[in-house]
Order: structure tokens, then sequence, then C-alpha cells
């Protein structure tokens, strides 16, 4: 059977109703998933951080590990506490431009080996 | 769990009124304005209005009862042709009149003085502002709504309102443009006075962040789009039962277009009239019947009590 790329990548892959299953996921080790949710529940609490800095970091981080899951409940999360696309698409500009930062500052590895591989 | 039982579990008896300090009045549901979350539905066809004998009726009750404030509804309630004379007569008997106005009103034929009424009446306003930004509030409210509210907003500042001045206070009303929650009132208050203020010079005196209740148009696009189960499991989860002591239904009256009573506007989209044990129309009201009534309550009331609550 043949899929289209949205077929394929979105509907067989990702699916939105999967989100409101995450608990599933400490059906084979609950008391592992169970450490896991006091962690993250934990460092969601607001501390020096507001809950509206923490899910703004949020935001940014789902979009450079490109999780659509954590894309869909962090944007949701955002308008919550009252922010919009322009605060959204700030946090995710300062996320990829860190990523790609990332990115350029290993061209040093590869002048590097163009030292150690050149006369 | 229903509602009723929340309540029961969180307050070991059901919802009671205190004493009724503020009279609503729901003058129609007509308005110049279709907004997708309106709970009344309201819109430039709707023929549900008050008429001037339902009218007078209120207000003789209003000024016969010790009631302070008279808080008018709609609809756009400045369309009622009742409107003005309900107003003008509260203030003459020394009470508080609050309206509740869209902003884009101001621009509608015969609405060219409606600004400078509300100042000489010293009328409190309380106004739909959902957000800050265009983008968000054209997409609720329909296209140049936002550009309207500005251009009100600024009108009504070089009046005197929302500058401090006394009597003239101007609270804008945020709301969610969508399925979820409103964010902390005093922090989202803060932000919409400084973006207003640095991007148009605009000041106001209070900013109400309310949720979008299951009723009307918001419940309908709820179930267009299948996510009503969900919303109402999110309002439910949310509960918080510190909120049961201050929801506004224990302390208002709440009279729909046609004299029928009701604990709130939402019930009277719904049809939920006063408990059995007190009047359900105007014709035969009695203010200390109404003291300790049993508030009536459904499933959509979760919508003033999720989070920090929404009255």
């Amino acid at each position: 059977m043949f899929y289209s790329e949205e077929e394929c990548c979105m509907t067989e892959y990702y699916k939105a109703e999967d989100l409101d299953k995450f608990g599933d996921v400490g059906k084979h080790n609950p008391e592992l998933f169970k450490k896991f949710i006091d962690w993250y529940t934990a460092s969601l609490e607001p501390g020096k951080l507001t809950k509206r800095e923490k899910v703004l970091i949020g935001v940014g981080v789902a979009h450079v590990i490109q999780c659509p899951y954590c894309i869909d409940a962090y944007t949701k999360s955002c308008l919550e506490e009252g922010m919009s696309l322009e605060h959204i698409t700030e946090a995710v500009h300062v996320a990829s431009a860190i990523r790609g930062g990332a990115s350029l500052i290993h061209t040093l590895q590869a002048h590097n080996s163009v030292d150690r591989n050149s006369l | 769990m229903k509602f009723s039982e929340k309540v029961m579990s969180a307050k070991r008896e059901p919802l009671k009124a205190l004493e009724s300090k503020i009279l609503q009045v729901n003058l129609g549901y007509k308005c110049n304005m279709s907004c997708k979350h309106c709970h009344v539905s309201g819109g430039p066809n709707q023929t549900q209005i008050m008429d001037r004998k339902t009218a007078e009726s209120v207000l003789q009750i209003f000024v016969n009862n010790p009631f302070e404030t008279l808080d008018l509804t709609g609809g756009a309630p400045e369309l009622n042709p009742s409107f003005r004379m309900l107003v003008a007569e509260a203030r003459k008997a020394g009470r508080n009149v609050i309206a509740r106005t869209n902003l884009t009103i101001f621009f509608e034929k015969t609405m060219e003085d409606l600004a400078e009424f509300y100042r000489d009446q010293r009328v409190e306003l309380v106004a739909s502002l959902p957000y800050y930004l265009e983008d968000s509030v054209d997409r609720v409210r329909g296209s140049g709504t936002y550009k309207k509210s500005r251009a009100t907003l600024k009108k009504l500042n070089n009046l005197g309102y929302g500058m401090g001045s006394p009597g003239l206070p101007l609270s804008l009303v945020y709301n969610p443009q969508g399925m979820f929650l409103a964010p902390p009132q005093r922090t989202l208050e803060i932000e919409y006075k400084r973006e207003l203020q640095e991007r148009f010079g605009i000041s106001f005196t209070h900013l109400y962040t309310f949720a979008n209740m299951p009723v009307g148009r918001f419940k309908d696009f709820l179930s267009r789009t299948n996510n009503l189960d969900k919303y109402m499991e999110k309002l439910a989860s949310a509960f918080n039962p510190a909120t049961l002591d201050g929801v506004m239904c224990r302390y208002i009256v709440n009279v729909g277009w046609d004299g029928r009573l009701f604990d709130c506007d939402f019930n009277q989209v719904l049809g939920l009239t006063t408990s059995s044990d007190v009047p359900h129309h105007i014709d035969q009201f009695d203010y200390r019947a109404f003291i300790g009534r049993r508030i009536t309550v459904d499933d959509h009331c979760y919508g003033c009590t999720a989070g920090q609550g929404s009255s």
C-alpha cells in the first residue's frame, strides 16, 4: 500500500489524540514513569522562574526537538499564560538561533580538520 | 462529577445567594457584532429585545429595593430604546450604573454622542477587548474591530475615562480566543496596561479575565469541532473550591429581556430560571425572598470556578 507523505508521517506515526495517552507509557514500568512524572511536574512548578517563563522555554525547546506533541501542548500553555504568537515566535527564534549557532560553531571543527590534513 | 455534587463535596451545602447588591439586566440579544465567543449568540438579526413596559418594571424594582448597582448588558445594551432612560433614572436615584459595552457601538448611527452621555451620567464602563493585539481581537470579533475599539478607548481616555478621574472607571475584559483557560488576571493586567500604553497611549482602570462559557456561540464551536467534552473536562479538572465564595450569582439578580429572573446571564441563555421557591418574573419580584435562595446550577457553572474563577 502506498501512502501520501502526510498520511505516512502525520497520520500513521503522529496522532494528536495520542497526547492524551501519555500515561500509557508507564504501563510497563510504572515506577520509572512515576519518577519521570514527579520530576517533570516539579520542574514546571513556579520557582525562581515564573510559570510563564517556564512554558516559554518549553515551547522553544519543543520546536528545536521538533516534537509535535510538545509543540501542541506548550503552545496551549503559552496561550493559557496570556501569550500570543508574537511571544511564541520570539521564543522559537531564540531556540532556533541557538540551534543554528550550535551548527555553525562546528565549522571550527572543519577548520581544524583542514589544518590537520593540509600542508 | 456533576457541578452540584462538586459544590456539595466542597461546601457541604448547595450554593446559596447572599443579599443581592446588583441588579443585572439583559436588554436583549441584538448587537452590531457577532463575536465567535458570545454566550447569547448576539447579532444584528436577533429579535429578543426588552420592551418599554418591562424596562419600566425593571426600573421600579431597582429603585424601590436596596440594590446598589444597575448592571446593563446585552447584546449591545445601547441598542435598546429604553437604555438611556434606565441609565438616567438610575443615576437620578443616586445609584451606580455599569454598562457592558463592546467599544464598536460608538460608531453606529445615533450613537455619536454615546461617549459624552456616559461621561455626563458617570456610568462605569466594562468593555470587551479579548486581547491587546489586533490579529487576536479581529479573529474573534470580526475584521476592523480592533481599530474601532482602539479609537473608542482613546476617545474615552480624552473624556477622562480610565485616567483615574473619580466616577469614570473604564475596565477591560479579556477572554481566551479559543478553548483554553484564562491566564492569571493580575499578570495579564500589567501586560495589557504596558502594551496599550506603549503602543497607543491608552489607559484603563482594571482588567478582568473570564473563561469562555460553554454556552451559546462558543458551545456551538466546541460541538462543531468535537471539543465540547474535552473543554468540559478541562473546566472540571480546574475546579477551584476557593472561587465558590465569590461567584457572581451569589451577589446579583439577573433579569432577562422578557422579564424572567435568573441567577446569572448564562442561566438565562440556557433557560434555567431561579429556584422554584422564589418568583420567576419581575412582575412577582420580592427582594427579601431572593436572599439565601438556592442558586440554580448545571455543569456550565464549572466555567466560573475554573482556576482563579471568572466572576
